[in-house]
This record gives structure tokens, sequence and C-alpha cells, in this order.
């Protein structure tokens, strides 16, 4: 005999989920006395309505968010109660100054891409999904905005923290975060809202940063925010059923192939690029922990990118008669693998230390001996950089930026993806709209050039976005002082004169580098040089910039 | 475990004194008050403007040339769209908190309500009332919640956008609210037709005049003339008018206490929402420099839709002598909305 309980004695018959499902998508009809405005068109045509995977109702949503939200604050405060601060790594939550100023803007415009993609396809089975990704969107936004004023509030060093949303629009490293965000809600209602945002960011690349990179934190003695990222990356799942769902009902249309497949190269390459670039640096870079039985970056890439996303995700697509760019893929991969990006990238972010606003340790022995383990010749090239950086880290020292003695060779920066053109030999040059622009490889120039434009392969597409604004950060402090430019930015600590960047985590006045420190070095726009020189001194400097540069021996 | 990378042993606060090693408030902008309230601290700037702190600008643009957000998405202007701050404060937890409270009180109601039997009480013409009407009702509600979801896209700053955005959730909630609610007594009623709703919705002219108001504000690109649309006109004169003028005032007469309660939660979020429609319509009308033209504008739309919601509230007049008991006549239901609608209009500055 069961078991008699309270739900068993209570219990009376409600509607089934799919009833009630059903029942919320038919609240939609067809206007007819006026047509929804398309303020967001798309060049695809959507004539199949997509088809509801998560079968939720809101009545059951804001009870489990709820409860999420309340695990969340609860283990924030039990983080202060253990003193979570008093044994964090300083090196890691430095870059979440960086991290977090970023995300809550691609996290926001997630939300209100909704508006996009929601009058895209026929009917409403899609709209509570929709709903509740805008919703979540909004909690991502604002419980990152938190979990920053937090770090602020309890970190050793709240400067960067305190100037996190003036200093996201201005510095030279946001930049590629705000190419991000702004990538899911300017142009092509499906490329941006659809491909861009949940077919290929939300699906292929939240697991390395809301998962792999909560790990990292946690090693570095940062449980906050694993605890609120975990729990944003358990909304995902919702908004890759959405992109799912609303892309096989693109898929039915043939018409829509080739705009699929420019989507998918387009997404796949610049997500590759700025995530990579940012949560490979944060990972790679920001910790301390040097288990060499972790997996490196390239080992969560493999898993979660290739394994799960390309294997699982991408390739399935060509049953469907859909191109799949496996090349690119494997571009990629090489890129991280053998071509260091992700290091190179780190060692950019440490150059241009005196417009930044956090700071940013030198590597040490211990780290050494970890990348080479994980990334076999890695000392060979970079190990002088960082002995330089460490050198380099007193304030007195001529700053790293400007110091010949180095030999770093200051990179130019990709029209495209906004992240500098490391891998040098890769970087291409094209025009567009009669200007020379510099492209970290030919698929960043294929895609401003080609992928962005008012026609694709012949077939018009009107509603494709442009690149436009002072994408090249350089360009806007073209031949000004270093110091002055950093005044400008408002990247100084209220005293007026030291700066909000330092080149190391010593928490002490007499350490901390000033503006009478950096002043006398002039900035410079790689791209107006180049564009200012004759044919033939730009085709040395072009040939000199694909062999790269040595980093002298520091002793 | 003492941190290693830190010069002090110590990642936490207070560990080193050193420059703004006590800048612990975000120092980027103006808080409306003496401090920054919570809301504010998780709210202002996250989206960028070009003219505060976004010095490359958008960088991607529409194919005719407008970046993500311009001024230009609507034709009100003003002279600082970084003024306003939601009187609710709603950020996400705030949010979460209160629909989930909703929602727990929505379905305890219907539960108890049902064990109780209490919808086999519901006067007979009652129960038709609600099957046909109340279930046209939840299509404009969810057709509300859709225009602003379409209008939390185009505001100028993050505040404007997420007051849009949690007033779309609030709608799109109550319109499932409601289905669900009919669905579920439904099941304990002989000969109840759930098609009935839309059915109505679509086709009985009771319910065209108010489909064709709906659909007007769903078919406007102007995010902002949504947003005044919505709260300033259409809910004083047809939301409260049918919500608190007809199912809240008739519910009890009829024997029946679950509608009231469901749609109560709908009166309270609509204070919300109208307290934060009223605070951002204000201070463009009283801008300064775009005071004037703001309310010249403003009166065009408050006639434009007011025009269609007149004719949607009369349209509905029929519905009021529907059931047996008739606790409220239409004109006075009307005449508390007409007031209502004049006293937000005289709020901002505006008038009928």
């Amino acid at each position: 005999m069961s078991t008699l309980t309270l739900n068993k004695i209570t219990a009376q018959k409600g509607i089934s989920v799919a009833d009630a499902t059903r029942k919320c998508a038919d609240l939609g009809w067809n206007p007819s006395y006026v047509r929804e405005a398309m303020t967001y068109p798309s060049d695809y045509k959507i004539t199949k309505a997509p088809r509801d995977p998560m079968k939720q109702v809101l009545r059951s949503y804001f009870s489990m968010q709820e409860e999420k939200d309340n695990r969340v604050y609860g283990a924030l405060d039990a983080a202060l109660r253990g003193d979570m601060f008093r044994n964090v790594e300083p090196r890691w939550v430095e870059w979440m100054k960086l991290f977090l100023a970023i995300i809550p803007f691609p996290e926001i415009s997630a939300a209100r891409s909704m508006a996009m993609v929601s009058r895209l396809a026929p009917g409403e089975d899609l709209r509570t999904g929709f709903t509740m990704q805008m919703v979540d969107e909004f909690r991502h936004s604002t419980i990152q905005m938190n979990l920053k004023k937090w770090y602020m509030e309890n970190y050793i060093d709240p400067a960067g923290f305190d100037i996190t949303e003036e200093a996201f629009g201005k510095c030279y490293a946001t930049t590629i975060g705000r190419q991000f965000g702004e990538g899911f809600i300017t142009g092509d209602a499906m490329t941006s809202a659809c491909m861009y945002l949940t077919v290929v960011a939300e699906t292929a690349f939240t697991n390395t940063l809301f998962v792999a990179m909560p790990s990292e934190a946690a090693r570095n003695g940062d449980y906050a925010l694993p605890t609120v990222f975990l729990s944003v990356q358990s909304d995902e799942s919702r908004h890759i059923g959405n992109g799912h769902s609303l892309m096989m009902a693109a898929l039915k249309e043939p018409e829509n192939h080739l705009l699929i497949e420019r989507d998918m190269k387009y997404a796949f390459w610049q997500n590759h690029a700025i995530v990579d670039a940012a949560i490979g640096t944060f990972i790679e870079y920001g910790t301390t922990d040097r288990d060499k039985n972790k997996e490196s970056y390239a080992e969560m890439w493999h898993r979660w990118v290739y394994e799960d996303y390309y294997r699982t995700y991408m390739l399935p697509m060509e049953k469907y008669g859909i191109k799949i760019h496996h090349d690119d893929v494997t571009l990629a991969w090489e890129r991280i693998t053998k071509k260091n990006y992700v290091h190179k990238i780190g060692q950019f972010f440490a150059v241009g230390w005196p417009v930044n606003f956090w700071r940013i340790e030198a590597q040490t022995e211990k780290d050494f001996e970890w990348f080479e383990h994980k990334y076999p010749g890695w000392y060979a090239e970079f190990g002088d950089f960082w002995k330089w950086y460490a050198k380099l880290s007193k304030p007195g020292q001529k700053v790293i930026t400007f110091n010949e003695e180095v030999g770093y060779v200051y990179p130019h920066r990709c029209w495209s993806s906004l992240v500098p053109c490391v891998i040098r030999e890769d970087m291409v040059v094209g025009e567009l709209n009669g200007q020379l622009h510099t492209f970290a490889h030919e698929i960043d120039r294929w895609t401003a050039v080609e992928a962005f434009a008012d026609e694709f392969q012949g077939r018009p597409t009107p509603a494709m976005g442009r690149f436009s604004g002072k994408r090249e950060w350089e360009t806007l402090y073209d031949g000004v002082d270093l110091a002055d430019a950093i005044v400008d930015l408002n990247f100084v600590r209220s005293d007026g004169k030291t700066l909000i960047p330092q080149p190391h985590l010593r928490f002490d006045d007499k350490d901390m580098w000033t503006l009478d420190h950096v002043r006398g070095h002039t900035l410079g726009s790689p791209l107006n040089a180049l564009r200012g020189m004759d044919e033939a001194t730009r085709k040395a400097h072009l040939a000199d910039y694909a062999k790269g540069f040595t980093i002298n021996p520091c002793n | 475990m003492v941190a290693t990378s830190s010069s002090v042993g110590s990642g936490a606060a207070g560990a080193a004194i050193f420059a703004d090693s006590e800048s612990r408030k975000y120092r980027y902008f103006e808080p409306r008050a003496k401090r920054a309230t919570h809301y504010e601290d998780v709210t202002v700037d996250v989206q960028p403007d070009p003219e505060r702190y976004l010095i490359q600008d958008w960088i991607i643009s529409f194919p005719d040339g407008r970046g993500a957000y311009e001024k230009n998405f609507t034709k009100a202007q003003s002279s600082n769209w970084h003024a306003f701050r939601a009187p609710d404060q709603e950020w996400e937890r705030t949010h979460y908190q209160r629909q989930s409270r909703i929602e727990v009180m929505v379905q305890a109601v219907i539960a108890n309500g049902r064990k109780s039997g209490a919808q086999m009480a519901f006067d007979a013409a009652w129960g038709k009332t609600l099957q046909k009407h109340l279930g046209a009702w939840k299509h404009a509600e969810f057709g509300l919640g859709c225009a602003l979801m379409q209008a939390q896209r185009g505001g100028y700053t993050q505040m404007i956008n997420n007051a849009t955005l949690t007033n779309s959730s609030y709608k799109l909630r109550l319109s499932q609210d409601i289905t669900l609610y009919l669905a579920e007594i439904g099941m304990d009623i002989a000969g109840w037709d759930d098609e009935a709703g839309k059915t109505g919705w679509l086709e009985d002219p009771m319910w065209q005049g108010t489909r064709e108001a709906v659909e007007t504000i769903m078919g406007t690109e102007d995010y902002l003339e949504q947003y005044f649309a919505i709260n300033l006109v259409f809910e004083p004169l047809v939301g409260e008018l049918f919500r608190s003028g007809f199912l809240m005032q008739f519910g009890a007469a009829n024997n029946d206490f679950m509608t009231p309660s469901v749609i109560a939660a709908a009166e309270g979020d609509y204070e919300r929402n109208l307290a934060n429609a009223i605070d951002l319509i204000w201070l463009l009308t009283h801008d300064e420099k775009f005071g004037a033209q703001n309310r010249t504008l403003f009166q065009s739309w408050a006639q434009k839709h007011s025009a269609l919601a007149d004719k949607a509230a009369r349209q509905l007049q029929p519905i009021w002598s529907k059931p047996h008991s008739k606790p409220v006549s239409f004109e006075e239901a009307r005449a508390v909305s007409e007031e209502r609608f004049a006293k937000i209009l005289g709020e901002v500055s505006l008038s009928r």
C-alpha cells in the first residue's frame, strides 16, 4: 500500500503542460486592422511557424527563477561571512574589472534583440520562449552589475570597478566587447538576434564563458562568480532552443540557405576571434592555479566548441543542405593551438596596460612552467616578454608600450572583430569604401567587405548591417601624449595623479604609477600611419609586419 | 590558504590603504537623490551613449546609417534622456520576487477555489460571460505585452528600456494567467468552450474596437508612442474600465471570488507601470527646451489613441448587461474611467 501524502490528498486534476503551452501559444492572431510594424527587417523569409522546444509557461518560470536568485544571493552573503576576499587571488579579480565591464551590455542587448526576432516568423509558439529569454537577459545584466558592485564594495582595490560603465565605453580593450554586444542588435534581425546571438554565441561559446571561466574563478578563491554565472548558464538552454527552432524554420526555405551559410561563417569566426581572445586570456593569464592536471583553455575549447558544438550542432546541418565551413573551425583551432592566439592577446593586453582600467600582474617562473607544459614552445616565444614586463613594472621604468629595448611591435587593429592582428603573418589589407583597412585574417576581410554589404553573391541583402563609427580605437588618440590620453579616458584615481591601471599587484602608494611616470610618450594609430605611407613603404611595412618581431633577451 | 599574488596577503577591502582604496561607489553617474539606489547602480549607463562615454560611437549600424540606439527612434525629444529613473525601481531580483509572488497567489486562489467548488457556484450567465469576454480580453493583454516587447528595444537609455521590459513581462504574465485560469475552471464546468474567447476577440462586434486599438498600438513604430498609448490612454479608458469597472465589480455579485483575485494582480501591475510612464512623460512635457513641442506631440498621440479607445469602450457596453447581477452600470464605470484618464493627462500637463 502506498503512503498517503498531503499532495495525494489535496491533488486535483490540472491542465497538462502540453495543453498549457498550446493554449498560451494560441494567444496570438493575425492582425487585420493594422499590420504589425517590421521595425527591424530581415532578408530572410520565414513562412513556417517555428515550434516551441521548451514547453514551459510563465507560471512556473517566475518561481523557478526566484528560487535560483535566492540561491545566488544567499551564496554571496555566505561568501562574505566566510571571508572570501581574504583568500581571493587579486590577479583573478583584477581581470573581472574588464570582464564585468563588458558582459552586462551584451546581456541586455540580447534582451533587446527579442524585439527583433519575435516578429520574424508566423505563429506565436516561440513567444513564451522569447519572453523568458527577454526577462532572463534582463536578469543576467542586472545580476552581473550587482556582482560587480559587490566586488567593488569588498575587494582590496575597487578602482576600475568604480568607473566600470564609463570605462566600458572608452577602453581600447572593451571595444571588442562592444563589437560583440552590438552584433546582437544591429543590422539584419535574423543575422544579429538569431544567428550571431543564439545559434553561435549562446550555443557554441557560453560554455567557455559561463562554465569554464567560473571553474577558474573557484580555483582562485572566488566562489561568487561561479555562483552567479552557473546560474546564468542554467538559463542558456532556453535561449539555445529559441535559436535552433527559429533557424530550423528558416532552413525550410531554400532561399535562406545562402544567408544561413554566410551568417554561420561570419558568426562563428567573429565569436572565436572575440570570445577566445577575452575568455582565453582571463582563464590562462588571470589564474594563479598552475595544476598541470587541469585543462588548458585550448583543451576546454576542444571539448566545448569542437566536440560539443561543431560535431553535434554544426555538422548535422549538412543534412539540410547547408554548407558548413569546416576549414574555419580547423583554422580557429590551429590559431589557438599552433599560432598562440590567446597568448598573443594576453601579451597585447599587457603591453597596453597604461590605457586599461585594471591591474595586470607579470607571469612568473611558476606560470612559465605550466605554460610550457600545456603549450610546448611557449617559453621561447613569451618567456622573455613576461620577464621584461616584471622588470618594467616599477614606476620610473620606461613604460613597456614604448620601450624599444623590449622589441615588441604594437599591432594593427582588425577592422572586423576589432581584436588586434596579433597573428602577424595572417594579416590582410583590403579596401572598403575606397579606404585601406587592416584585417586579422582573410575571413575578417570577407566579413567586413563581402558579408556586411548590400549584396551577397549576387543576392540583394538590403537589411544587412554596416561596420561604422570610429572603429580603430587608436585613431582617437593619434598624436596624443599618453598621460593626456589617460586623463581624457578618466583612468586616473581621485587623487588626480595615480593611474587606475597598474602593471603589478603591489597595494602601496609608493609602488603606484602616476601620470608623471607615463608622460612624454605619443600614442599613434597604426592605421593612419599605414594609410599615410607611399605604396613602396607600405609594401615594405606589411612584409616586415608579417615577419613578426623578436623579444630581446631580458637579463 | 593565503592569497599569494597579493603583496599584502589578502584580497579584502581594507587590507591596505592606498589611492582610491576606499572608492566603493560607482562614480560615473549622478544619482537622483543623495545616494544611489541599488536599482540605479545596476541599471544606469549599462546601455551606452555616444554623448556620454561611448567615444568610438556605435560601431555597427543599420543599412540606413542609424546606430544601435538613436534619439530619433521616437519623435519626442529630451534635453537629457538619462534623467529618468523608474519610480518602481525594478531590477531583476525585485521583478522575479514580485512576479513569483503573484503566480503563487493566483495559483493558490484557483486551486483553493476549485477545491471548494467555487466555479460551480458561478451564476450561469456570469460563467458564459467569463468564457467569452474574459476569454477575449486575454488577447488584448497579450497584444499589449507583445507591443511592449517590441518597444523595449527602442529607448535611448537603459532606464527607459528596462521599465518597458518589465511592463511587457507583466502584461504577458497576465495574459497567460487568464488563459490558464479559464482553462482550469473550464475543466470543471460542463459545456465550457475554451475557444469562445478567441472567436469573440476575432469576430464579435463588441471586441472589434478593442482589437483595432490594440493592433494600432502593435503597428506603431515609435516605441514611446507605444508606451504612452498603452499606459496613459488605453489602460485607463479600456483596460481599467474592463478589469476594475467590470470584472472586479461584478465578480462577487455573481458568486465569483476567484476572478477578481486573479485580475487584482493586474491592477497592482498597472499602478507601477503607470507611475513609471507618468514620470517619464512628465520629464518630457516639462523639458526646458523641448517641453512645448513634446506636449503638442503627446496631445496628438492622446487624441489618436483615445479616439480608438473611446470607440473600443463604447463597443464593450453590452457586456455590462450580460450578467444577472449588475452592481455597477456601464455609465458609472465609464465615468470613473473618464475621470481617471483626465487625471492622468493632467499629471503630465495634457488634456482630453
